[in-house]
This record gives C-alpha cells, structure tokens and sequence, in this order.
C-alpha cells in the first residue's frame, strides 16, 4: 500500500493522510494508491501540510506499518529516550 | 571572553525581526517551502524526521553560565528537556516548532546568543580549541581570530549563496585538539620573529570524499587576515562546483585545480581584496583581544590535590587536564556516561554545569567538538568539591578519550539523512567496555559513529570509526581503523565487509583484543595499529 | 550616456510597486548582448549580460563602454552574481548593474550591499516586505560594494 505523509507546517509534526485530513498516528493512514502526488499538491498549496511524500506500508491487523526502516522510526519516534535517571540498560521497546 | 556591544546587540536584534518575518510569511504563503528552507537553515533550523530541530550557535565553543541557563530554559520551555551538544561545538533541539522559533531567537538574543548560519550554504560556527586561553602550549589565544572571522562572516552579502556549506577552525599550537585539518579552512597561529601570523590550511573535510587540508599560506598577519580569508572564499564561490551537491565543498575544487593553481588564484584575489580596505584596523583586534584576556587568577592558590577518594581520583587522572596557571586546572565533563546518549544534557543538568562555571571556573564553558563540556579554569582546591557535585548530576563518568567517550551523531533516531541509528550502537558498545579498569587499560581510544556519509560523527577521524550504511533496506555498519582528528592527522580505512549492530560491537572487541596482544611499552591504539597495519586486525575480525 | 534625471521617490507608494531602481539617471532600454558577443568586438551595444557563470573580470578594461550590465542569478542559490557584482564594481564600474531572474525580496539587501542598483524578479516582489527588507539592519559588520560604514570603523573611526 502507499501512504502520504509529511509535517504540519506550524508545528514540525508528523502527519498521515487520513483520506480526509492529516492525523498523527499511522494508524490512522489509508492507503492513497496512485493519488498521492494529487492530495499532496492541494494539501501542500492549501498549506494544511508540509513538505508531504509517498511511502510504501503494508497493511497490519494494527494499522500500517511502513516498509522502510526509516518510515517506522518516523511514525513512532525515536528508539532511544532520553532520561539522566535511567539505567544504562533500561531498552525502549523497539516495535520497528 | 567577548561581550556585545550596542552594535552587536543591534544586528542580532534585526535579525530576530528579519526571521519573525520570514517565518510569518512563510505560515501566511506568501513564501513557498522552497523560497523559505535556505532562509530557515540559515536561522538553524531543520525539518528533521521527527520535527523541526534548530541549531543554537555557541561562537567557537564558549559561553557564560547566563548563556548556559538560557539554553536550558530553552530546552524546558520550547523542548523536551534535554538539549543535544554537537561536533561544531553547537547545542541543537529536536522537538521544536517553526511558530516558536521567532521567539526563541528572540529569547537568545537578550544573552547576546543567536542561531544566525548554523545551517546552510554559507559559512558557519568558526569553532576552536577548547582549551583556549588555558593550555600551556598555546601562542595566544584563537578566538580572538575566531571572534573577527565571526563578525566578518556574520550576512557577509557576497558568501551567503556559496556552493555549499563552509567551515572555519582556528588553534593557536602544534597539538590540534580541534581537528583543524579537517575543515574547509584551518588556522594555526604561529609566531615567527616575535609576530604573530596564521598558517592557513584550506581544502579540509570528511562527508563522502574526505581530504587532509593542504597549506596554502604559510604565514598570514592579523591585519590581512579577513581580506585573505574573503579572497579564499572568492575564489570558491565564483569557481566551486555547483552541479552535484556531493562535488560541492571546497576541498573538491582544491583537489580537482590543485593546491598550487588554488594558492595562486587566491593570492592574485587577496591582491584585489587587499585594496578595498576590509581590514579593520589595530585597535578593533586589540578590543577583541582585551576580551579575552586571562581572569584574574589567583597567583597564591594552591597547588596540589587531596586524592584520598578513589573515585575522585579516578576522575582526577582521567578528565582533568594542566592549567598554564598554577594551582589551576582545565576540567572536561563527560556527557558520555555509560549507556547513554552520547552529548545529550538534560535542563537540570545545563543549570547544574552553569552554576559550577559560574561558582568555579570563572563563569566560563566550552563545548567541544567530541560534544563534552569544559570548565576552563578550576582552582585545584576547588576540584573536589566540583566533582562532587557532577557525581549527584550524573555528569562524573571518569572517561575523557576513552572508547566510551563516543562521538556519535544523532544518526537515524532523529536526523531524516541518515541511513541507520547510531545512538543504541554507541550505548551498547560503551556497555560493552563498561568495566572501567578495562577502559583504562585500552587507553586512549577514539571511537566516532557517524549515521551516514554525511559524515557528522567525524568517523573518518576516529581510531576507530563506524559508518551506518542502508543494505538493502537494513541497517548496516562498516568498521574503520586509524583515522585521527589530531595533529596527527590521519583518515580512517575500511576493513572489510560490514556488520549489523550486534555485529559490529563484537567486531570492535575483537579488534581491542588483538590491540591488546600486540601493543608495545606506551603504545596507543592508534600506535600499534601504525606499526603493524591492518592485516592482523582484519584477520581478527573475519578469522 | 543618458543624462542623469530625476525620478520619482515615492516610487514604491504608487500603486503598491515595489522599488527595483536604485538610480537617478535614466534606465537603458537597450537589449544586453552575451558577454561574448561583446567582447568580439564589433557592436555598439552598451548592455551586456552575464550569465552565473561568465567571468565578470572580463569586463574590467571596456567600462568606459557599459552602461548596463544584467548579472542572472538562474535560481535565487547560485551565489555566483554576488561575486561578480562586487568585482565590477571594485574595478570601478559605475553604471547600471542588474540583478535578473530568480531575484527574492530576502537577497535584495544582500544584492544592493554588493553593489546591484536594478532588479528584474522573474515572480513578483511585495512592496512592503521589500521595504522591510531594506530598511532592517542599520549596521552591517563587513565591507563591501555599497556605502554602509562597517561597524569596526563605527568603533574606531
């Protein structure tokens, strides 16, 4: 499947085309087949996103799940906290 | 240390309405994302993976602990709490928002701070040794050379479109403890029949092609620097290549004209520059330089050091370094502790290392380019009790050039370039070596992560330097040895084929092990890796 | 050469148009030729154009005959014109100079400072934020091609 994705522009934040608007959770995307580019010029000259683009998922009983490495860490952040007071083996769990 | 007057205040403050503005009409559309991104990297600030991230620029490593509490307030008000210290000797923020950031400019700017050419094509943070004005070995002190490149530099109208980005590092002795042959310009203040004049090195940098920065002028004087340094840049920005942004740096169009052709253009330049009159006279130098004149040391404070705690002992031996002053000395604070991310702070502890520079080191810190903090100038009575105050901040981890005192840059957790994470790799290999006997039995050992290519974790300059790589869609990690950031200066080589995470750490401790059977009386690692090659450490990696 | 004429300074209050002349005389219309068609010789054009990559020095030994030169900035990062805007200056070129193409409202101060006195935007340039622009900084820390004092001689005289 193919998501859109890109940042709110006021806010750097993440965003996933819902099909009818930009939420912040993936798994909340649908699948925009070959009308990406399409969505992302009227989204993008409308200014409800930002810098938006294409990415391939496949679809899971929890929602999309983005094929790259780099979408995964995207869509749920990064996989190191940061926190002065936790032990040094303290794992974030790793659901890329 | 320098200190703005009404003309500096001045400017930053029209800069902080110039990017209110910009940054408005960005939201209204009356700019594109296009227009706007040069204009926004300019002011620090990236779209990165997660969000936006500014760069705050801390001019050649230094600031007061007033600037200090403004970065953390920073982090607590605009941020998650934490702030990330950065190889150029920068703090950067991952969490920001574009319709904050005018008034965090603005908040900066009342300390006399800015994020003005932090990003972009243009020339950036000059950064320096950070032991400035402290070291023994030193002719004078770099950042007075760094604060007038600074000004030069700061909107120089002609150099705000180069072909790409531009670095400038200024050191003042023979040890390079800033990696000053490795930036687009580099220079060493010398002194020469009692003047004191700069060997200027140009054609320095890691990224995709790394190159050793060539000398290009053995000898330039204070009064002809700025129009020397604008005839260097002249001649890269009429002729560097602007087709391929991988072909784009300075050292690119050193290497394809060569040195000589390079040096002979620049000075036919500097000929033309010369006469403008862009040099500011004597007395501007001098001003700057009174700035930076020695704190009122103590001339009767005491030498020598209770080392009955053992642990502080520890800590003594490993982070902290000679003062030219007696009874004083230079401390590095470790933002490396074990299994944590490398040059990160939280807000409490930037409050925490303001109110010791403030208390005990002359209200003065520097950020280094391996992204820990210095206090430049601690009473040696007062030893004890500053490293008992960084032991209950978490800020004491006694490994200062250590294989867990890793470079690491934010790599794939933050940065939307990268290729594969860099941070759980630098946690787990200092959890590897965690045992700190073993650390100091390996000794110096310089380990740099870099996320990719773009090289921001200097890897190429690490006695051991990683490179995350994509393999088909994984993240991959190529191993190199013997490379050095020193006066020594050296690019690191691969040794073979890559690893995955666990990988790679096993890879490194194969290598520290054979290190370890084969070194000689005094040898580093880097030593024993010169003299005997890369063979024995590939045959123990891949068998 | 046209003799220098007054024009109007309320320029940019008539009608909302942004102010892209910074000269008293009267503006060539004359087509600029290739930098190389002009230097072979055989014309009486006084306009030339230097496209980014053209070497402006070139031009040094024939301002006596220029009376505009059009510089083409092809996208508003190629920093090239800038360089070649303060070399024809610093060799004393006194006429019109021309900032065309990809030319926005935040690199026309930086253009002016290194001696650029006309624009020619391919897109369209907001009055008032051009005004903002120019009007922004009162101290600049470097020499270069216009008047500004830089700020060290502001300290020291």
């Amino acid at each position: 499947m193919k998501l859109l994705t890109g940042n709110d522009l006021p806010t750097g934040d993440v965003v996933w085309w819902t099909g009818s608007g930009w939420s912040r959770h993936v798994a909340d995307a649908v699948d925009v087949g070959t009308q990406g580019e399409a969505i992302l010029q009227v989204e993008e000259g409308a200014r409800r996103v930002n810098v938006a683009y294409v990415i391939d998922a496949t679809p899971t009983p929890d929602g999309p799940r983005p094929a790259h490495i780099k979408d995964r860490i995207r869509a749920v952040g990064p996989t190191v906290r940061f926190d002065p007071a936790s032990a040094p083996d303290a794992a974030v769990p790793q659901v890329i | 240390m320098y200190k703005y007057d009404q003309y500096d205040q001045r400017i930053v403050d029209a800069r902080v309405d110039e990017f209110r503005d910009q940054v408005q009409r960005r939201l209204s559309g009356e700019m594109t994302e296009d227009q706007f991104k040069p204009l926004r990297l300019m002011n620090g600030l990236y779209l990165q993976l997660h969000a936006y991230m500014l760069r705050v620029a801390v001019p050649y490593g230094t600031l007061d602990s007033r600037q200090m509490r403004m970065l953390g307030h920073i982090a607590r008000k605009y941020d998650r709490g934490y702030g990330h210290f950065t190889t150029r000797q920068n703090i950067q923020y991952n969490w920001i928002k574009l319709e904050d950031a005018p008034d965090i400019l603005a908040e900066l700017a009342t300390v006399e701070m800015h994020a003005i050419q932090t990003s972009g094509n243009c020339i950036r943070n000059i950064s320096s040794d950070q032991f400035a004005g402290a070291a023994a070995d030193e002719v004078a002190d770099p950042r007075v050379w760094a604060e007038l490149l600074r000004q030069w530099s700061t909107f120089h109208p002609e150099f705000t479109y180069l072909p790409r980005k531009f670095k400038i590092c200024v050191i003042a002795a023979d040890e390079d403890r800033a990696a000053m042959r490795l930036h687009d310009i580099g220079i060493q203040l010398v002194e020469r029949d009692g003047v004191l004049g700069g060997r200027v090195f140009v054609g320095g940098g890691m990224g995709r092609t790394p190159m050793i920065a060539p000398e290009i002028r053995d000898f330039v004087t204070a009064d002809d620097l700025l129009s020397y340094v604008e005839a260097c840049l002249r001649v890269y920005n009429r002729y560097g290549r602007r087709d391929n942004i991988y072909k784009a740096r300075i050292k690119i169009l050193l290497h394809e004209i060569g040195a000589d052709e390079y040096r002979r253009q620049v000075e036919e330049e500097f000929v033309a520059v010369k006469a403008l009159g862009v040099d500011p006279p004597k007395a501007e130098f001098d001003r700057i330089a009174a700035m930076f004149a020695p704190p009122a040391f103590d001339a009767a404070a005491s030498a020598g050091v209770d080392r009955s705690d053992p642990d502080f002992a520890v800590w003594l031996d490993q982070n902290v370094s000679a003062h030219k002053q007696p009874g004083y000395a230079v401390v590095t604070i470790s933002l490396k502790p074990i299994g944590g991310i490398p040059g990160d702070a939280s807000a409490d502890q930037i409050d925490v290392m303001a109110t010791l520079a403030e208390r005990y080191s002359f209200d003065e810190l520097r950020v280094t380019h391996a992204q820990n903090i210095v206090l430049p100038h601690v009473a040696q009575a007062d030893l004890y009790t500053v490293w008992q105050a960084l032991t209950e901040a978490g800020l004491a981890e006694a490994n200062l050039d250590l294989i867990s005192d890793i470079i690491a840059c934010p790599g794939l957790d933050y940065c939307s370039l990268a290729n594969a994470r860099s941070i759980p790799l630098a946690q787990k290999i200092a959890s590897r070596f965690a045992d700190a006997n073993r650390q100091r039995d390996l000794g110096e050992l310089k380990l740099k992560i870099s996320g990719c290519i773009n090289a921001c974790g200097h890897h190429h300059a690490g006695h051991i330097g990683v490179l995350g790589v994509d393999r088909k869609g994984t993240e991959n990690y190529q191993l190199l040895l013997g490379g050095s950031g020193a006066e020594d200066v050296s690019l690191g080589k691969i040794t073979g084929p890559g690893f995955d995470e666990d990988g790679v750490v096993d890879a490194i401790e194969r290598v520290t092990d054979r290190y370890l059977a084969e070194r000689a009386e005094g040898e580093r690692f880097l030593d024993t890796y010169r003299r005997i090659g890369m063979e024995p450490f590939k045959e123990a990696i891949y068998g | 050469m046209a003799d220098p004429e007054q024009t109007d300074p309320d320029q940019a209050n008539r009608g909302g148009e942004p102010r892209l002349r910074f000269r008293t005389d009267e503006a060539s219309d004359e087509p600029a030729i290739t930098l190389d068609a002009f230097l072979e010789g055989q014309t009486n054009a006084t306009a030339v154009r230097l496209e980014a990559g053209d070497d402006a020095r070139a031009l040094l030994g024939h301002l006596d005959k220029v009376a505009l030169v059009e510089v083409s900035f092809p996208t508003f990062r190629d920093g090239r014109g800038y360089s070649a805007a303060r070399i024809l200056r610093e060799g004393g070129y006194t006429g019109e100079l021309r900032a065309a193409g990809d030319v926005l409202v935040d690199q026309l101060p930086l253009m002016r400072r290194c001696g650029f006195d006309s624009f020619a935007p391919e897109a369209e340039i907001d009055a008032a934020a051009l005004e903002r622009a120019l009007t922004r900084y009162d101290y600049r820390y470097q020499k270069a091609a216009d008047a500004a004092v830089p700020v060290w001689k502001l300290r020291h005289g």
